[in-house]
């Protein structure tokens, strides 16, 4: 896939992933194994351009003695998903044509 | 590798660094090593799991800009001693040209990657627009009955538009592919700064 467009896809992915509650690094790449693998080292320049762009704010909560962090989703950050669905529904019914031409043509 | 083994080797590796990015960075991979052995694994299963360290490091200097990375090498060690202080002024008449030459060097680099894409472009506009003239001037030659000039224009005016738009999806490649190749670049200076 197209990396830019990766690298857009994989940032609202994990503002979906803390959207309804405040999640942690190791837990928002569970969250999305089971639709798309990806690894620390992808997940951590994701989050901090988050956090730059003001999507989401990051707290320190004590875990088992130690210290983990969490993020949690800002205004811009639900709008940025908003912006996304809205924009893929356009995509969408692109894709539904391209189908349905390659149907027609079998 | 354990977890202290991983996080010395990484700080090891990000020398150079300012150390707030290099401590936000540790942080965060020590948090995902300690949750994934609460998850059951091993310390050197977890290590592992992180991917490699040189994925790790491009992808921390690709987030650490370049200034900061030169302000955190020549960032001296401690402070100043009153001779250094005295060289640093009586010496300035040779490094802050040498400093100046530098920097504009950076810049003109920028300049260049600029500079060719859009030529590139400028290019391809000049032979569209040149194909519309000839096939306006074929036009006019028409009106003055000259047939054979007519149809030499006018094929070459198309055949200079369609050129254009051809060039047009290879520059786009092209372009695509000098900044592609500028970010490597990038990413290799910005390497030398955290090399010993």
């Amino acid at each position: 896939m197209d990396i830019q467009l990766k690298r857009g896809l994989l940032d609202v992915c994990v503002l979906a992933a803390i959207k309804n509650e405040d999640s942690y690094g190791y837990q928002i790449i569970k969250d999305m194994k089971p639709y798309v693998e990806i690894s620390e080292s992808t997940l951590y320049p994701i989050l901090r351009r988050l956090e730059k762009a003001e999507m989401l704010t990051v707290r320190s909560a004590e875990h088992n003695g130690r210290l983990r962090k969490y993020y949690h989703i800002e205004e811009a950050g639900l709008k940025r998903i908003e912006d996304f669905k809205e924009e893929w529904k356009e995509i969408m019914s692109i894709y539904s044509f391209v189908a349905r031409e390659e149907h027609n043509n079998e | 590798m354990n977890k202290s083994e991983f996080l010395a080797a990484l700080r090891e590796r990000l020398n150079g660094v300012p150390e707030e990015d290099i401590n936000k960075s540790l942080d965060f991979y020590g948090e995902m090593i300690d949750d994934r052995v609460e998850d059951g694994m091993s310390e050197e299963e977890a290590v592992g799991a992180l991917g490699s360290m040189e994925e790790i490091i491009n992808q921390i200097l690709s987030e650490v800009s370049l200034p900061k990375l030169v302000k955190e090498k020549v960032k001296p060690k401690q402070a100043l001693k009153a001779w250094e202080v005295v060289l640093l002024v009586l010496g300035a008449p040779v490094w802050v040209p040498i400093i100046l030459a530098l920097c504009s060097v950076v810049l003109s680099c920028y300049l260049v990657v600029w500079v060719m894409i859009i030529s590139l472009y400028a290019l391809d506009l000049s032979v569209a627009f040149s194909g519309l003239a000839m096939v306006a001037t074929a036009f006019a030659s028409l009106v003055q009955g000259q047939f054979a000039v007519f149809g030499m224009m006018f094929g070459c005016g198309l055949m200079a538009v369609g050129l254009s738009i051809l060039l047009f999806f290879g520059f786009n490649l092209v372009t695509k592919g000098i900044l592609w190749l500028s970010k490597k670049i990038l990413i290799g200076i910005k390497g030398l700064f955290i090399k010993k």
